[in-house]
């Protein structure tokens, strides 16, 4: 009686496993995972791509971090990132495609009473992350923003707490425009803040700026645009103070782009570019046959690629407040697609 | 034979909490042992450096230690005037009365919030009113999570030693009586006395809820990788830094705040321990 019982549930078990384990027709969902940067571009872009082709994108914002470390655990078709891949991270696994799907860029939000828009350089938000100026009426603020009431004020700088692509645009930004921030700060996804307070994500800084006066903090640009914050004016390689705009920020990727698209455009030379902008890739096995993956998947990924840069996702980035990518990078993109793999073959999509 | 597979299943099933709780504490230390031997049992609870440079990385527990514990002990203190008059109220003046089983309701019922409605409540309502005060520039700081804290366990403190108190018998309380005491000298002479173990072990429980809040420390407590130098000070708890930095961190960084979570475990444990040694023997008494 008990082992019929039991055999019972083993053959139920065998059965649901075979099931599953047959349905190698139609690709029904993609997964992915990774930054949470552009998690409300994928969101509404891949609601968008779910209507029109029956496919199911899910994508789990759990950090680049989170998100490369289930690319090389091979549970996802694609990962997230706020940056490319580092040396040691490419020699842990195999050779990875980089695709870029859309741009944004690090604001500085503010909050001072009274006051309705300041001017930063790198070199002043350097000192005032690094607590040298500490007062909003330095002298080196009033001379950027002349005419301009700035209180006696102590400023409180707000950073995130969380190891963040953010925090990886807005570091890479400071070093380029900062000798002394690069020399005692560097850049990373989280470096040794010595003043100020922190907060987690992108609501966490921008709530603790707009509940606080006199603090400043740095915000995902997509975040501040849907929100409404008010935010500086910073001043670009070429000296000019640019509003972040979804037109300045791809601006920033108007240029000489390599191949691999793996580039730092923070306080890129192009005029009117806004200084602190960066893409946002899903990163890719080229090798597309991986823990177990079957052609028709690896058909999927690329299909979805080659989504992500068409005109109707480009659209739908800048409705979600993100920038678009430049006609040039969407360029290099599509070749780089063109180079992925099912054991050793390009990937055919008819 | 129906019994028997009965037996089997219970015993299959019952089996399963124990495994995957053994399972926890497995995967805790086989993921923290690279932190461990990388900067040394010791060193790593005593160091307080906290830095990502890479190449030269540090990771010492000591700063959230400090702030779990100091969190824990302000809200502890915070919450004994809160939750001693309600239990003193529900459990012996009151006792049995409709009004008494409204607050027991009501204070029950701080329990069943969410902590992450409790952290939206300080960050909005209370961190404001810091500020206002003066006692922190920017409001955020160990006092402001300590105080919501304090909220939050009250529940957990006061129903538990309300019936501790309500199980003071009563032959006792009436010889007091007889022999002209008040009502505050019985309590303090003869309720506190007989139920003070069973008070005691539900404070201790009430700080094993304290010590592994994550969500609504994280809101207040400015999140900043050092030292407190007082309490109006940002700083980190265990918690909250786990749940924070887990998200991007990879190698040493990750094996970090596993041992972080080893070492949250290991003294949650220890407090729930005690705590239960505690009411096993007050209900002996």
């Amino acid at each position: 009686m008990k082992m019929t019982l039991l055999k019972k549930m083993l053959v139920a078990v065998a059965v649901s496993a075979t099931i599953t384990a047959c349905s190698n027709g139609a690709v029904s969902s993609i997964s992915g995972a990774g930054a949470t940067f552009p998690l409300p571009f994928y969101n509404a872009v891949f609601g968008e791509y779910a209507l029109q082709t029956g496919i199911e994108v899910a994508y789990g914002g759990i950090g680049s971090g989170g998100g490369v470390r289930s690319l090389r655990d091979g549970v996802v078709n694609f990962a997230g990132s706020d940056a490319c891949l580092s040396d040691e991270e490419m020699q842990q696994m195999p050779e990875v495609v980089h695709i870029p799907s859309c741009m944004g860029a690090v604001v500085l939000a503010y909050n001072i009473p009274g006051v309705e828009t300041l001017h930063l350089s790198g070199q002043v938000i350097a000192e005032i992350y690094q607590g040298i100026i500490t007062k909003w009426n330095d002298a080196k603020l009033l001379a950027l923003n002349p005419g301009v009431n700035l209180p006696d004020k102590n400023i409180v700088p707000v950073f995130r707490t969380d190891g963040s692509g953010t925090t990886y645009v807005f570091t890479d930004f400071l070093s380029k425009a900062s000798p002394s921030w690069q020399a005692k700060m560097g850049t990373g996804k989280s470096v040794n803040f010595e003043v100020g307070i922190a907060a987690k994500g992108n609501p966490g800084v921008a709530n603790s700026v707009s509940q606080t006066p006199y603090t400043i903090g740095y915000v995902g640009s997509e975040y501040a645009f849907a929100k409404k914050i008010p935010y500086a004016n910073v001043q670009n390689a070429r000296g000019q103070m640019v509003e972040p705009t979804l037109q300045a920020i791809s601006l920033a990727a108007s240029c000489q782009i390599p191949q691999s698209t793996c580039v730092s455009i923070t306080y890129s030379d192009v005029p009117n570019s806004y200084p602190i902008s960066c893409f946002t890739w899903m990163l890719v096995y080229k090798e597309q046959n991986y823990a177990g993956r079957l052609e028709n998947q690896a058909q999927a990924n690329v299909q979805l690629l080659q989504y992500m840069l068409s005109d109707q996702a480009q659209t739908i980035a800048q409705e979600m407040n993100y920038a678009p990518l430049p006609k040039e990078v969407i360029e290099l993109s599509r070749k780089n697609i063109q180079t992925l793999t099912y054991n050793g073959m390009p990937v055919s999509v008819n | 034979m129906r019994d028997k597979l009965f037996h089997i299943i219970l015993l299959v099933v019952s089996m399963f909490v124990p495994l995957v709780c053994g399972g926890i504490i497995y995967s805790l230390v086989t993921d923290a042992y690279m932190a461990f031997e990388h900067f040394g049992l010791v060193n790593f609870l005593t160091s307080t450096d906290w830095s990502y440079t890479p190449g030269n990385e540090q990771y010492g527990a000591l700063p959230f230690i400090t702030g779990t514990l100091l969190t824990t002990l302000l809200a502890l203190l915070f919450c004994i005037p809160f939750s001693m008059p309600v239990s003193l109220f529900v459990g012996e003046y009151f006792k049995g009365t409709k009004l008494a089983a409204t607050l027991s309701t009501v204070v029950d019922l701080l329990a069943g919030i969410p902590s992450i409605i409790y952290g939206i409540w300080g960050f909005f309502t209370l961190r404001p009113i810091i500020m206002a005060l003066n006692i922190s520039p920017q409001g955020s700081s160990i006092l402001t999570a300590s105080l919501v804290l304090a909220i939050m366990i009250v529940p957990y403190a006061s129903s538990l030693s309300a019936e501790f108190i309500k199980m003071v018998p009563n032959d006792l309380k009436e010889s007091a009586y007889s022999l002209g005491a008040t009502h505050a000298e019985v309590v303090r002479k003869v309720v506190f006395p007989v139920a003070g173990s069973g008070i005691f072990s539900s404070y201790i429980l009430a700080i094993g809820r304290a010590l592994g809040e994550t969500m609504t420390v994280t809101m207040l407590i400015g999140n900043t990788n050092h030292m407190p130098h007082s309490i109006v000070s940002t700083g980190n708890s265990m918690a909250s830094v786990i749940a924070n930095q887990f998200g991007e961190a990879d190698g040493l960084r990750l094996s970090a705040l596993i041992a972080i979570g080893l070492v949250l475990f290991v003294i949650t444990a220890l407090v729930n321990g005690v705590g239960k040694l505690l009411i096993k023997r007050a209900r002996i008494d």
